[in-house]
């Protein structure tokens, strides 16, 4: 039988490194490869040489498929393809494509040059890495090689994200990346058609999660930095650069629109403007609202928001500061923060998780003091506050995406198993499919049921139709005569006549006969005139011609010889095409008695 | 018959031929009309090509075809058709066959034969469903010939069994549209040789087995012809229940979305019956379970589906309230703990009596833990269904919702309660749109419901909004909110006043707004006056300022709850009490009478006004009858004192209108009409009439003006007035009539030369015979009348000479009778009031000559009718120059039935002034005499009535609307 097979070499149980290795009719596809933030050993990266122990990868694997930007989804890209070697298509939507360089950039100057790692990729290998990119539109049929296509799907998260379909043949496989399935102020939500395909695979992020409608938490954000801002005092944003800093940013300029407010916004400079410039482009993937008034204005040209400078933290009034790293761990957003962490009537406002020991997450557990380098303590007066803005789809969401795909296997990767298990046991209960866990470095095999398709001649299919029905139901499968003939690697069915001709074969007839021994000592004629209408009794069928020895004629005759030896005893010879059985029980109705003996 | 037709048309055909070819004299052709069938017939005759004749064809199309000769072209067509062999003719010429059809006054039943037959033929699918298509329409065209009709379903369930999709979808739709259900369809079908089986089937059987078909725009057409069933109020079976259902899973979105609609139009039809839930022993209402399914399509993959089932759910009142609280439902959990939602949290702090804080990041942190076996992840049934449609991704999704919600909570207050957390969510909507929608919904429902202070918080937020017509939006709902304690009224107080400083435009609204709440809540207030008023118990506070609108605000919101609270006003201090004289003097409309102790007089003389304004609408209805009564007694005005009567009676009707607003509309209307008369009437006492003509110069100048008048009076009785029935509108056209005789009469007295009074003369005859054309059933009300009388002598005027035609009018006109008006049940007066600008800025508005400015221009305008086509606005500049500037349809809001708002720019420019000046700015009201004639009927092909000329007396002109605003501008010279 034929199977899929998928083998997680990350996100298998586990968040991060995203890489997902199927092979599909033959065919053998990497679905993204990302890099682990917890880690900074060879942790960091999926282990290729599962793959292979040395050479390139090249003649391995037919295409790698790269979901969106974020480093856990495609931070070993330059690794795999320049490091480890490989040669073949990338393929990615035109939004990750142009930003996706921008991130790896930024990810090896923190590496190499902050922490001085050596043997890691240089900018030379990004940039040629990235020159192996085949960019995919939304809804776009690419062709990989003959048989094996790809087609994309808009799956929100964040600008450029999208869901991959893979087809070889009937086989096809879903892989959603991360994906959202609520709309947020920035993007659109997650979107498949009923494709049916043999698996499913999904990110299961939060899948015993099922959370609120995000409007109280947008409303909840923004009365909180309203109050602070109409209080005088100053609001600290930290984010990480790109995703969720836009979609505030949006939140926050259209309010502030709406409003009438004056206070400025900032943002703390970085790649943030090389991003938000390619969020001005991609207009077509962002959310209804967006689309439909870029004409007038685009959003992402912030009317409010301003570049920020160093010397800005001082000014007095209020203002709201976005500032990265998301986390207060360091650089900019930790500096503002210490400045302005005396003063009650400023505001922090956390958007999203802070990993343990991270400022971040000392001050949303309520510490008062903390110690910062050089034995200093900094007193937190400001108020802190935890506002969480996710795009992930939520346990309903999974739910409805299969709804929506109506997939006949699932497998869920990118969360933790213990998650995993719960929505597992939910998904085989509600929809009854199987659905899969494989943990990194296992493989799942799922055997499917790819139809063969056959080509059927005209003539026949016009035959079969005249025969039967008003209309074949197009629901229901209908058996149908013809000959099935298979050859140079075509399948065709055709009628029995045509494929005797076309095989150059001449028609053979089988005939089934059997002998009864009649003991009967009427004459042969008076004989077989009881018979006859004895038959003609019981089988209520047109009689059968009985004749007189010679060959038997049309479906059903009799031939009959008296044998010399014993002149009461007459021999019988029946032919049938079906159905004789009951034939013989029959005749004991005359009172002659019967033995049949088949030939 | 057929054959007859075809001769006369060769015989016309021939004719014209001859005409053209030969050239016989001009006199000729011109009493043959051309023929468009013998023109038709050329041209496809000549045609070398399929593409050839197929250009003729639509050259043909794009013009009309009279009554008479539509047959003649079918004929024409329908030969063409049996020669023609290639399709897209044969298809062009089948769709012009349905066109021509739907023409007026022509009977299709004459081509129904030849159309069936040509279907008998025909072997191109498509021109078989356009022929089909042409059935239908001919078919659509004889509603009541059942015979033909029964041919039609015949012929369409005959070519049900063809195997193109488009020659199916046909069929359906003529069975949908012309099929009926009681009637079983008759067994001759089952003689064709398409129908094999089926022994007696109606036509809803024979529909839904297509339900089912391969062709999802089959499946489609199935549907749709059911649901056409319905609409053309046929009863449906129940039995299609299940089908319908199956298809809401249906692969194709345009079957989904019929199919929705087919579940509602069940659930409508049969909401009481029972269903049995599939996989289990219960049964519950169909209409319950058909709510669950459309619940279910709310999270359709397509948002035409979305929107569609989101609509439909709004129209469910029959569904059990169990089953509707549940499209509020929605169970949160975070890492399988249960966990309340923000709602639930809001609620429980409230009622907690703590503010809401969020300020700890584990606020909103999971309590107990959820059984994993008991958490149902896909929503079964109606779960959540609000939910999702108001999270969506598409506006339109999101609009529809909420108007559901809307609809649903106003027939159930139990679900109003519970959704107004959701639709307080929706006013921070990211489309302006959707805010302002739900902001209308809240109004709507607010008799239902009762806001929590946190809710209030929520609500008020908004009124920082810069949008105006959110803001007012928000005004309007606080108008009919219902508050619960006393800190929401001081919350809201403070958050409109807040409004106040940063909106100074929003000071009208916010002052109304004040005065509903303070009206709706009178002892909520009462607790916080002193506060309000900043008095104290022992030491005079300052006064207040009484110009600060803010001020005046409280006031406002104070004296409203002190109407029906009588022991407010002993809290208030003696500046109040002053303060209290000005303003009911001034904002009456906003400040309402009030007991106060002390005062006995004002109160008294109020009491007086306020009684007339409240209990006497019967008595002022009863003397508006009366004094017409009185009025109609008199035959002739020309007695003495009648003239007396008529002018106290006009003076009484317009002090009427003052006193009693809701009868203004008929007293002014009665008041205009008697003053029409009474101006006629002295006019004719002049005594120019027995004067020579040279002498009454002066005299003449006199009637003339008061001819003038009446026709300007006239032009407003017709057009400023809504609600007037069509006797009234005659007895206005009699007395415009009379009034334009009158102007005859002078112009011929006072011009020489018989030209010029010829052309006046048969333009009032031309105004003659149009009035007769109009008001022909309405005649019988006129005896004795000036119109009368002169349609009596109408041959003779048409024969006779303008100067005759003068005398005759003139005596004519001194012995009509004069008409009594019977009032109509409902007029109202147009009328409009220009908020802003004000008029009141000294500040000239400078700009460079040559160049625009924007002049801001915010008016109400209550009963006028289609004010978007209507309302202009005129300026009028100091040299006399007036620009009239139609503003936009979209300007133009309706905050509420009969009341419109216009918020427009205007822009003013001029050349250079040496000093600033007033230009006046109002509002018109244009007409058009030929609008007001019945509606005139769109005919069936579209690009005809260019040729025809619109109809000849249309008369154009503008009425003042609304007191004009001076607005000082000042245009500076270029600097060069």
């Amino acid at each position: 039988m034929p199977e899929i097979r998928v083998t997680p070499l990350g996100a298998g149980q586990d968040v991060g490194r995203s890489c997902i290795l199927v092979s599909i009719g033959g065919k053998n596809i990497m679905l993204d490869c990302g890099m682990h933030m917890g880690y900074n050993d060879d942790r960091r990266f999926p282990d290729f040489s599962y793959i292979t122990q040395n050479g390139r990868l090249t003649e391995f694997l037919d295409c790698v498929i790269i979901s969106h930007f974020h480093l856990d989804h495609c931070g070993a890209l330059p690794y795999m393809s320049e490091m480890v070697g490989y040669d073949g298509p990338i393929y990615m939507t035109h939004p990750t494509k142009a930003i996706c360089p921008i991130l790896l950039e930024d990810f090896r100057k923190i590496t190499v040059d902050k922490k001085g790692e050596t043997n890691f990729f240089t900018s030379q290998m990004i940039k040629d890495c990235m020159k192996k990119v085949v960019p995919l539109n939304l809804h776009q049929t690419v062709q990989v090689d003959e048989e094996l296509e790809i087609k994309a799907y808009y799956a929100g998260h964040v600008l450029g994200a999208a869901m991959v379909q893979i087809k070889v043949g009937s086989e096809s496989v879903v892989y959603t990346g991360d994906y959202n399935m609520t709309p947020d102020r920035h993007l659109g939500a997650a979107w498949i058609d009923k494709c049916r395909p043999d698996l499913l695979i999904s990110e299961s992020t939060y899948a015993t999660t099922i959370r609120d409608s995000k409007r109280c938490r947008e409303r909840d954000f923004l009365k909180k930095v309203h109050e602070t801002v109409e209080r005088g005092g100053k609001v600290l944003i930290p984010v990480f650069a790109l995703g969720r800093a836009q979609e505030l940013c949006i939140l926050l300029e259209t309010f502030w629109e709406r409003m009438n407010l004056k206070a400025p916004i900032y943002f703390s400079t970085g790649l943030t403007e090389k991003a938000n410039h390619y969020y001005k482009l991609f207009i077509t993937w962002t959310n209804q609202k967006i689309r439909k008034t870029f004409v007038q204005r685009n959003m992402f040209e912030f009317k409010h928001i301003k570049a920020f400078d160093r010397s800005y933290a001082d000014n007095p009034g209020p203002m709201v500061v976005f500032a990265t790293p998301g986390m207060l761990h360091a650089g900019q957003s930790l500096l503002i923060f210490k400045k302005w962490a005396g003063n009650e009537k400023n505001m922090v406002i956390m958007p999203g998780y802070c990993v343990q020991g991270t400022v971040g997450h000392k001050i949303l557990n309520g510490q008062k003091k903390l110690e910062m380098e050089g034995r200093a303590t900094l007193d937190v007066k400001l108020q802190v506050e935890y506002m969480s803005f996710s795009a992930h789809a939520d346990a309903k969401g999974i739910m409805q995406l299969i709804r929506m795909a109506e997939p006949r296997n699932m497998l869920l990767v990118h969360g933790e198993a213990k998650k995993m298990e719960f929505l597992k046991d939910k998904i085989e209960q509600e929809f009854s499919i199987s659905c899969y866990m494989p943990a990194n470095g296992e493989t799942t095999s799922i055997v499917t049921n790819p139809s063969v398709p056959v080509d059927i001649s005209l003539n026949l299919l016009k035959r079969e139709m005249a025969l039967g029905g008003p209309l074949p139901d197009a629901k229901r499968p209908r058996t149908m005569h013809g000959t099935l003939i298979m050859k140079d690697d075509s399948l065709r069915l055709v009628s029995p006549e045509q494929a005797l001709k076309e095989l150059g074969l001449s028609e053979h007839q089988l005939r089934f006969t059997c002998r009864v021994l009649l003991h009967d000592p009427h004459s042969d004629t008076d004989t077989l005139g009881r018979i006859y209408t004895h038959l003609k009794r019981v089988t209520e069928k047109s009689p059968q011609s009985i004749r007189r020895s010679g060959s038997a004629a049309g479906s059903r005759g009799r031939r009959e010889e008296r044998s010399m030896s014993a002149p009461d005893r007459i021999c019988a010879r029946m032919l049938w095409d079906t159905g004789g059985g009951s034939m013989t029980t029959a005749l004991d109705g005359t009172g002659i008695g019967v033995a049949v003996k088949r030939e | 018959m057929a054959a007859h037709l075809k001769k006369r048309v060769y015989e016309e055909f021939s004719k014209v031929s001859q005409v053209t070819l030969e050239e016989v004299p001009a006199k000729k052709l011109r009493l043959t009309k051309p023929s468009k069938s013998a023109a038709l017939h050329i041209d496809l005759c000549k045609a070398s090509s399929p593409t050839d004749a197929l250009q003729h064809l639509l050259n043909f199309a794009r013009k009309p075809v009279e009554a008479e000769s539509v047959e003649g072209v079918v004929r024409i067509l329908l030969e063409h058709y049996y020669k023609e062999s290639d399709n897209s003719v044969r298809l062009k010429i089948a769709s012009l066959l349905g066109l021509l059809s739907k023409t007026q006054g022509f009977s299709p039943d004459c081509v129904v034969d030849d159309a069936i037959n040509t279907l008998n033929s025909e072997k191109s699918n498509q021109v078989l469903a356009q022929l089909l298509d042409t059935l239908l329409i001919i078919g659509s065209q004889l509603p009541d010939k059942i015979a033909v009709i029964q041919r039609l379903i015949d012929v369409a369930c005959k070519h049900l069994s063809s195997t193109y999709f488009g020659v199916r979808n046909k069929c359906l739709q003529l069975l949908g549209c012309l099929g009926t259900v009681d009637k079983p369809l008759s067994k001759e079908t089952d003689t064709g040789p398409g129908a094999q089986t089926s022994p007696v089937r109606d036509v809803q059987s024979v529909i839904s087995d297509f339900f089912q078909d391969q062709d999802p725009r089959v499946r489609t057409a199935a549907i749709k012809a059911m649901l056409q069933l319905h609409e053309r109020g046929m009863k449906i079976q129940q039995t299609i229940y299940n089908q319908a259902c199956k298809l809401l899973s249906d692969d194709y979105e345009q079957v989904r979305s019929a199919a929705v609609q087919m579940v509602w139009v069940l659930s409508q039809l049969y909401p009481e019956s029972i269903v049995p839930i599939p996989s289990s022993n219960e049964e519950i209402r169909l209409v319950d379970d058909s709510f669950g399914k459309i619940c279910h399509m709310v999270s359709d993959g397509s948002w035409v589906v979305r929107v569609q089932a989101a609509k439909l759910l709004g129209s469910m009142h029959q569904v059990s309230p169990h089953f509707l609280e549940q499209t509020l439902d929605k169970k949160l959990m975070s890492d399988l703990r249960r966990k309340r939602t923000a709602h639930e949290r809001a609620k429980e702090l409230y009622a907690s009596g703590e503010f809401s804080s969020g300020r700890r990041w584990a606020d909103d942190a999971p309590k107990e833990k959820v059984d994993t076996s008991g958490v149902n992840l896909i929503d079964s049934g109606a779960c959540g269904a609000f939910v999702h449609g108001l999270e969506d991704e598409m506006y339109e999704v999101r609009i529809s919702a909420v108007e559901a919600l809307c609809s649903l909570a106003q027939s159930s207050p139990s679900f109003a309660e519970k959704c107004l957390d959701f639709l307080v969510d929706m006013f921070n909507d990211e489309i302006e749109e959707v805010r302002l929608q739900s902001i209308h919904v809240l109004r709507q429902i607010s008799t239902h419901i009762t806001l929590r202070e946190d809710q209030l918080d929520t609500v008020l937020a908004v009124l920082e909004d810069s949008s105006r017509d959110i803001r007012e939006a928000l005004h309007e709902l606080l108008c009919y909110t219902n508050v619960s304690t006393k800190d929401c009224i001081q919350l809201a107080l403070v958050e409109l006043l807040k409004n106040l400083t940063k909106y100074p435009t929003d000071r009208n609204s916010v002052w109304k707004c004040l005065k509903f709440l303070g009206a709706r809540h009178p002892t909520l207030v009462l607790p916080i006056v002193p506060e309000l008023l900043s008095t104290h118990p022992y030491f005079d506070t300052p006064e207040p300022d009484m110009d600060d609108p803010a001020y005046i605000a409280v006031l406002v919101l104070v004296f409203n709850a002190a109407k029906s609270c009588p022991t407010m006003p002993a809290l208030f201090s003696d500046h109040t009490f002053r303060h209290y004289a000005y303003l009911r003097d001034s904002l009456s409309h906003l400040v309402p009478h009030l007991r106060l102790p002390g005062r006995k007089q004002t109160a008294g003389s109020g009491l007086e006004v306020s009684g007339v304004g409240s209990g006497s609408l019967e008595s002022a209805q009863n003397f508006l009858q009366d004094s017409l009564i009185r009025v109609s007694a008199l035959h002739n005005l020309e007695t003495p004192g009648a003239q007396d009567l008529l002018e106290f009676t006009i003076r009484d009707l317009q002090r009427l209108g003052e006193l009693q607003t809701e009868l203004a509309g008929s007293a002014d209307f009665c008041a205009t009409y008697l003053h029409c008369q009474l101006l006629l009437t002295k006019a004719l006492q002049e005594k120019l009439w027995t004067m020579a003509v040279p002498l009454c110069l002066k005299q003449n100048a006199k009637v003339s003006t008061a001819a003038r008048q009446i026709l300007d009076e006239t032009y407003k009785l017709e057009f400023l007035y809504s609600g007037l029935e069509t006797q009234q509108i005659a007895t206005i056209h009699n007395v415009r009539l009379q009034a334009k005789a009158l102007q005859l009469i002078l112009t011929a007295r006072s011009k020489q030369g018989v030209d010029r009074v010829l052309g006046v003369c048969e333009k009032f005859l031309q105004d003659v015979e149009s009035f007769q054309r109009l008001f022909m059933i309405e005649l019988p009300h006129f005896q004795d009348s000036f119109v009368e009388k002169l349609l009596e002598l109408m041959p003779r005027l048409t024969a006779c000479k303008p100067l005759d035609l003068v005398k005759i009018l003139q005596t004519t006109l001194r012995q009509s009778r004069f008409i009594h008006l019977k009032l109509p049940e409902q007029i109202h007066r147009a009328s409009a009031t220009i908020i802003e600008p004000t008029g009141e800025s000294d500040n000239p508005l400078k700009f460079t000559s040559g160049l625009v400015v924007a002049l801001d221009i915010d008016a109400t305008l209550e009963h006028v009718q289609d004010p978007q086509t209507t309302v202009k606005v005129q300026v009028l500049y100091p040299d006399g120059q007036s620009h009239i500037i139609h503003p936009k349809p979209g300007d133009f809001r309706t905050p509420g039935p009969g009341r419109v708002r216009l918020i427009t720019q205007v822009y003013l420019s001029h050349s250079a002034w040496t000093e600033a000046c007033q230009i006046e700015v109002r509002l018109l009201l244009a007409y058009s005499s030929s609008s007001s004639k019945q509606s005139v009927s769109k005919p069936a092909w579209n690009e005809s009535m260019d040729g025809l000329p619109s109809s000849e007396s249309c008369i154009e002109g503008t009425i003042h609307l609304s007191k004009p605003v001076k607005v000082f501008i000042m245009p500076k010279p270029t600097r060069r």
